[in-house]
């Protein structure tokens, strides 16, 4: 049996539950792990409930489980939320000066929530206060160990002759880690190595936190002892990164030549923009360091208009944003399509409609990335399903830009945005660059919208000598100049909608999904529920059961033929995605013209995880499951 | 090879009535790049959606006409990748003032350093005739149902307030006032405004080629008409800002700001505020990355034989654990 190990964090917002995740991630990684974090936060800066799954194991995985092994907790809150999830034979760690806080004293609890808890202590007799739960949890096997958080700090304070430190609640993070990794009774020189790291840019700080570390590590392995869980050193590779999900479509870009980013701020795609940002300043071979204008606009129409303003001087232009945003950019994008521009828009859904569930995950715009804007025109609407891939399909959406002279939706979502990962170091070797059409030189008349037989007309960029061309959201003839003759217009109609069918032949197929096992019982997804559909078809092959899966990542055009082809022979078509309605299902009803047999979609705002996917891929399997499974766990 | 102001025009069917203000707005822009000897491949016109809008059809450089009220956005990031393009963005009052007003104070902050040109005809044209921003409360052009309900947008003034640094009016009939403008503004160090009264003979019958020129104003003694637009260099007005000393600053803004109050029997036109002390947006990049000027976005190499160059060895290093 793979050591598959999952640790919980959780506290107000503002606590530092982030950072003490972070720390306890790349601890864990040093010692060889293999990581899958997930951070979960309201729309919020200070006070809400926030809290972090860490996930270990000796093998690869790419999912969260439901529960966790061990928690630490810094608040009443966290308690009330998750002590019920905790596994038998697990830990709690929790700051025992909350024990007697009563559901009324944490005002943070949304209404229908606090009805629903009510009705459970209600129904257990219990009384609706952190002390019962925690009883509740003892008696289901979890063993609590409460600690003062404030007087851990004090005797820290006091061994170091400054009593000022004990008012210093922002060490609750360092105090956090160490209690988890001393009762886990991993060895603490990563612990130290990682804090040095973290806090690099603040030297007057790691001495005190590494005595915080000592001390609370310390602490925890003389007084929790009895716990036997443990950690320890598996042998680290040196191949491999720990990486925040933002950061993959970000050095994509780097990669990739990308030297032009517009964003307005918008959870969760603003990550990105801000770690561009900081590397501003590249590297180059043999040739003096480069650099990419990241500006962040007034709006997102403005974000999109610099993005193609930019990208109509030659330069790979991007602008990412989120649902909000990419609605304010619709018409532009259909200025893009008219122009033939070559623009990437890395769309980072979260939960809509409307501000929706705005710090949380959600597939619902497939859809409208496909639709967006009005009027006919070729777009591509592409779709990665884990950080790895976004770093590599990144390069691949400004290929496909320049190749088809179209705008590019490259969709992640916030799960993948908020997800911490151990990977395989990108390789940039691996990303090839295509300009396609693109001109460095002109000699003679040049038309910017020349008919040709492929749709693609050879591209010039302002500044280049003799390639002068107009643009114009109205009909245009060759040149660019405003037509309304209606010969014209079909003329230029079929040119751009000529792109389509050299989209669909021109990707290779591998590009446009990728296939996983064999598919007489198959699974199609899209996007980031690749991981946890992953982790459970692994769960079912070693209960002896065989399960397929196909990713589509090419979403538009779609690729009928070729997923028609991969599904002729399947018996059992499961359709898994997290929104409501079956996106992606539509999708295949409309170019297959088959319904999936099942469908597993979530649309709680929160990802799935493996265990979810697992048990409702088992009741397919029984033959037990309605046509509509509607996933639901998490916090 | 010298080129000429034939060079900067182009065949296309200019389809404005006739009358039309814009007419000069177009000519004088031609007349402008030639003077400068722009070669044509370094200028572009970004033109936003209106009448006005048809304006990068008829210039024979790079013409990229865009949206409606959006113009100023991608003619930014143009100039950002290429610095060295000569950009002039122009549109309507509408498309400037109304729905694209907020790209309008965020680009006066900014200050990217190229011109941005207003026709202002006071209604909508293309649309029929409409109130636009810059139409007074109370006042019925020709189309409207009813005297106009809004009060009017100070474009001089919000250009000022807004962070512009060359701000100046101009009349569409007085080609050479405009022409010397339009010069003065594209070789400004930061982003230029330039208001151009433009009538509309088709919709506005109130701000008229008459109205300006006064002939409801007869001079008792000349009995000539007394025209409305005088130009403030005449006036000894200083709208430089010589020094970087907050008063002399708030007194230039101030009397800019009182200037652009003036409208009625006396129309000031000219060069209201000009301070190249503001720094452009180039140094405050230049400032962050200093081979910006000579290695921008529009001229990095980034591959070689379809590789990367671009070495991210450092970041992906700080990232392994
Ligand atoms: C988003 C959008 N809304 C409305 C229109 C319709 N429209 C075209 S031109 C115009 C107004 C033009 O007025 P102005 O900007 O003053 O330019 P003018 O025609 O007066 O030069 C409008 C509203 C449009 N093209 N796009
Ligand atoms: S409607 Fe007015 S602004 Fe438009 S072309 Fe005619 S005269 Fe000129
Ligand atoms: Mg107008």
């Amino acid at each position: 049996m793979a050591f598959d190990y999952s640790w919980l964090i959780g506290g107000p917002q503002g606590s530092g539950v982030d950072t003490a995740a972070n720390i306890f991630s790349r601890v864990s990684a040093k010692l060889g792990y293999h990581i899958f974090g997930k951070r979960e936060y309201h729309s919020n800066i200070m006070g809400e409930h926030s809290y972090f799954v860490v996930r270990l194991s000796d093998e690869k995985i790419s999912s969260n489980v439901n529960g966790a092994n061990i928690m630490v907790a810094y608040d009443a809150e966290t308690l009330i939320r998750h002590c019920l999830e905790i596994f038998k034979g697990g830990a709690i760690i929790y700051d025992s000066s909350v024990i007697d806080t009563t559901i009324d004293e944490i005002p943070t609890l949304e209404v229908g929530y606090k009805k629903r808890l009510l009705e459970f202590f209600k129904s257990k007799n219990m009384e609706p206060n952190v002390s019962s739960i925690i009883d509740l949890a003892k008696k289901n096997g979890v063993k609590v160990y409460p600690v003062s958080f404030r007087d851990v700090l004090a005797n820290i304070a006091n061994e170091l002759g400054k009593p000022e430190l004990s008012r210093m609640v922002r060490l609750f993070n360092i105090l956090g880690v160490s209690f988890s990794l001393g009762i886990l009774k991993a060895p603490i020189e990563p612990l130290l190595e990682t804090i040095e790291d973290t806090f690099s840019k603040k030297p007057s700080i790691i001495e005190l936190n590494k005595k915080a570390a000592n001390f609370s590590y310390n602490y925890a392995s003389a007084k929790f002892s009895d716990f036997q869980d443990s950690i320890s050193n598996n042998g680290k590779s040196e191949n491999t990164l720990l990486v925040q999900g933002h950061q993959g479509s970000a050095l994509g870009k780097m990669v990739c030549g990308c030297r032009f980013q517009s964003y307005y701020p918008i959870t969760p795609a603003s990550d990105e923009s801000e770690f561009l940002e900081t590397h501003e300043i590249l590297q180059v071979r043999e040739d003096r360091p480069g650099s990419t204008s990241i500006i962040q606009t007034e709006d997102e129409i403005s974000a999109i208009g610099m993005a193609i303003g930019a990208s109509l001087t030659g330069v790979r232009s991007a602008t990412s944003t989120s649902g909000p945003g990419f609605s304010l950019m619709a018409e532009t994008l259909g200025w893009a399509g008219i122009n033939e521009v070559p623009v990437v828009i890395t769309l980072f859904q979260r939960s809509g409609p409307s501000t929706g569930l705005p710090t949380r995950h959600g597939q619902d715009d497939l859809l409208f990335a496909i639709n967006a804007g009005h009027g006919e025109f070729p777009r591509i609407v592409y779709a990665s399903g884990d950080v790895e891939d976004s770093f590599y399909d990144t390069g691949k959406c400004f290929n496909f830009a320049d190749i088809f002279q179209v705008p590019v939706i490259h969709i992640l979502d916030k799960f993948i945005a908020s997800s911490i990962v151990t990977c395989n170091r990108f390789d940039p070797d691996l990303v090839s660059i295509d300009r396609g059409k693109l001109l460095e030189k002109i000699d003679g008349d040049y038309k910017r919208f020349a008919l040709s037989e492929d749709g693609i007309s050879p591209r010039s960029k302002l500044g280049l000598e003799n390639g002068i061309f107009w643009n114009t959201g109205d009909e245009s003839d060759e040149y660019g100049h405003i037509t309304e003759d209606p010969v014209t217009r079909i003329q230029m109609m079929d040119k751009r909608q000529t792109k389509v069918e050299q989209i669909i032949s021109l990707i290779p197929k591998e590009d446009q999904a990728v296939v996983y096992g064999k598919l007489d019982i198959c699974i199609v997804s899209w996007g980031s529920p690749k991981g946890p559909i992953l982790d459970a078809i692994e769960m079912h092959k070693q209960d002896g059961y065989e399960i397929g899966f196909i990713d589509i990542k090419l979403l538009h055009p779609f690729p009928t033929d070729y997923i028609k082809s991969l599904l002729i022979d399947s018996s059992i078509v499961i359709d898994i995605e997290a929104n409501m309605t079956g996106q992606l299902a539509s999708l295949i009803k409309e170019n297959l013209l088959r319904d999936p047999d099942y469908y597993i979609l979530k649309y709680t705002g929160r990802p799935m995880t493996c265990t979810e996917i697992f048990d409702s891929l088992k009741k397919i399997l029984e033959k037990k499951a309605e046509k509509k499974q509607v996933l639901s766990y998490g916090d | 090879m010298a080129t000429k102001l034939g060079d900067y025009k182009t065949q296309v069917h200019n389809d404005w009535c006739p009358g039309c203000g814009d007419f000069g707005i177009v000519n004088a822009i031609q007349m402008s790049l030639t003077e400068m000897q722009i070669p044509r491949h370094k200028a572009a016109i970004f033109s936003g959606i209106g009448c006005s809008g048809k304006t990068s059809h008829f210039i024979n450089v790079y013409g990229v006409h865009t949206l409606h009220g959006r113009v100023l956005t991608f003619a930014q990031g143009a100039k950002i990748a290429n610095p060295e393009m000569t950009i002039v963005a122009v549109g309507g009052d509408g498309d400037g003032l109304g729905i694209g007003a907020g790209h309008f104070v965020a680009a006066g902050r900014r200050n990217v350093n190229m011109t941005y040109i207003i026709f202002d005809n006071a209604v909508y044209g293309l649309t029929k005739g409409q109130a636009s921003p810059t139409l007074k409360l109370g006042e019925q052009t020709k189309s409207l149902a009813n005297p106009n309900s809004n009060y009017n947008v100070n474009p001089i003034a919000l250009a000022i307030s807004s962070g512009f640094t060359f701000v100046a009016r101009s009349y569409s009939y007085d080609v050479r006032q405009l022409k010397n403008i339009i010069t003065a503004a594209i070789k400004h160090k930061g982003l230029s405004f330039i208001d151009i009264l433009q009538p509309c003979p088709t919709y506005n019958d109130l701000y008229t080629r008459d109205w300006f020129a006064g002939i409801d104003q007869i001079n008792e003694e000349t009995k000539k008409p007394t025209p409305r637009i005088y130009n403030l260099s005449d006036t000894g007005y200083d709208p430089v800002v010589h020094y970087s000393t907050i008063t002399e600053l708030n007194e230039k803004l101030s009397q800019a700001l009182e200037k652009s109050l003036e409208w009625g029997n006396k129309i000031p036109t000219g060069i209201f505020y000009k301070n190249e002390l503001i720094t452009p947006y180039t140094k405050r990049i230049t400032d962050k990355i200093p081979n910006y000027l000579e290695n921008p976005a529009a001229k990095q190499k980034i591959s070689k034989n379809g590789k990367s160059t671009t070495d991210v060895s450092d970041i992906l290093d700080s990232l392994k654990i």
